[in-house]
């Protein structure tokens, strides 16, 4: 069977690992090179790396940290942030990540998704949402673009099922209101994503309690939970987590 | 020393670091007099059959010509796929041949791609899997699968909502795997272990 995957993310601006409250304040959570191995280490099922300036600054992410962290992860590595094209997508998988997710570039060009898929094949293409409650209508979320300083008139989840026809092979998906706040994922967004697509979808956004990371996997139906400060912070190891989440039922590979 | 085949595509950074980290001995190349000279070869690559299949080309005789001499030969991903008779994905492609079957899509119906860590059974006797006899979890990326009709061959699985897929082969000194050592943690690099003590160069 099929395991839940626990995935935690490195947000990584000027080569340190931050961590934020709705994206916004800043601070700092350690190296990304040690943090990395260490996670690899002790069971995490992926990484996430965010380049989290990349889009603002418009430069390219950082190549040369991603082959570093790349050189001690044995795990699947996802590498996202102002990644603007086909091309670049494929400098970074060369340079030891396996997957790339992207937002900014796909919503003002979705052909990136096609032909990021058609070149490297759907599985490390990864579109990432973030979305924000619209908050005149109800069960209705709006993504958001450059870092979330940007937001569209798009619907979250029609984007999502166009991304999936046009070959993302994965999505990642933040909840924007509920980022870095430590007071649960938005289990109504996530669901309404999943059930919208065939692909796998991962929650990101409001890990707080390990009760929260079996709610967005059990009700929100998301095959994978992102979570940062809690484990960057040391709140939970991954051991712990996984260890709850199976005692309540969740399939997750033994840390 | 052993040789990961650079046929440009896709993953080989990831296996290179993988190897690296267990000390093997190995170097990158597309060179075929580094590939004769090489104790063990593997083949890696992430993408679609077709496109793997072009640019493997230029080797291809010569991988086929030293894996049937008996030098060992590990497929990873779509290094794996291409060594069966032919992939279904877009299109129809003549592969290696190196193990009867066929690569083929998984039946619609469930999630695509399959993606994450499924628990992979091996069949008794692979030495890929020494140590890990009772199965272990992997990590897996992918939408096509082969079904392997080769009487010589030895298979692992694992279960994907329903359906069974073709997890890994072993055939004599020929090893694929469908899941990606290089990205499966502790077991994965076990595995790869058991790998360089098949060549001999440990």
């Amino acid at each position: 069977m099929l395991t839940k995957r626990i995935i935690p993310c490195l947000d990584v601006k000027d080569n340190r690992v931050v961590k934020g409250i709705n994206f916004l304040n800043l601070r700092d959570a350690g190296d990304p090179v040690e943090l990395g191995a260490r996670y690899s280490a002790e069971g995490a099922d992926e990484l996430v790396f965010l380049d989290i300036t990349a889009t603002l600054r418009s430069k390219k992410t950082i190549v040369e940290l991603v082959e570093k962290v790349a050189q001690n992860v044995f795990i699947p590595f996802t590498v996202g942030g102002g990644i603007s094209s086909a091309d670049e997508i494929g400098l970074l998988l060369r340079s030891g990540a396996d997957k790339c997710s992207i937002n900014t570039a796909a919503v003002k060009n979705p052909n990136v998704l096609s032909e990021s898929a058609e070149r490297f094949g759907s599985q490390c293409v990864v579109l990432a949402i973030d979305a924000r409650r619209d908050i005149h209508k109800k069960d209705k979320w709006v993504v958001c673009i450059k870092a979330g300083t940007e937001r569209t008139d798009i619907d979250a989840i029609e984007w999502a099922a166009r991304a999936e026809k046009l070959g993302a092979g994965e999505i990642l998906l933040t909840s924007m209101d509920a980022d870095g706040t430590q007071t649960g994922y938005d289990i109504e967004l996530t669901r309404a994503i999943a059930e919208a697509v065939n692909i796998p979808v991962i929650a990101s956004g409001g890990a707080g309690t390990l009760e929260s990371l079996l709610e967005v996997l059990d009700k929100g139906k998301a095959s994978a939970v992102l979570a940062a400060s809690i484990f960057h912070y040391g709140t939970y190891t991954i051991g712990q987590t996984k260890q709850f989440l199976a005692q309540h039922g969740i399939p997750v590979r033994p840390a | 020393m052993l040789v990961i085949i650079d046929y440009g595509v896709g993953n080989v950074r990831s296996v290179t670091n993988a190897f690296r980290h267990i000390g093997a001995d190995i170097t990158v190349s597309c060179d075929l007099k580094v590939i004769q000279k090489a104790k063990g070869l593997i083949l890696p690559g992430v993408g679609a059959s077709g496109y793997a299949m072009q640019k493997v080309a230029p080797l291809a005789k010569l991988i086929c010509q030293e894996a049937r001499a008996g030098k060992p030969l590990l497929g990873i991903c779509l290094g794996y796929q291409i060594l069966f008779d032919e992939s279904y994905e877009m299109g129809t492609y003549k592969c290696l041949g190196l193990i009867g079957g066929k690569v083929i899509p998984i039946p619609p119906g469930r999630t695509i791609p399959h993606m994450g860590w499924n628990f992979v059974e091996p069949a008794g006797g692979m030495r890929l899997f020494a140590g890990m006899e009772k199965g272990k979890h992997f990590a897996f990326a992918n939408s096509f699968y082969a079904e392997v009709q080769d009487a010589d061959a030895k298979v692992a699985t694992t279960e994907y909502e329903g359906v069974t897929l073709t997890a890994a082969v072993e055939k004599g000194n020929i090893f694929g795997t469908q899941f990606h050592p290089e990205k499966s943690g502790n077991d994965g690099l076990n595995l790869l272990r058991n790998f360089v003590r098949i060549c001999g160069v440990s």
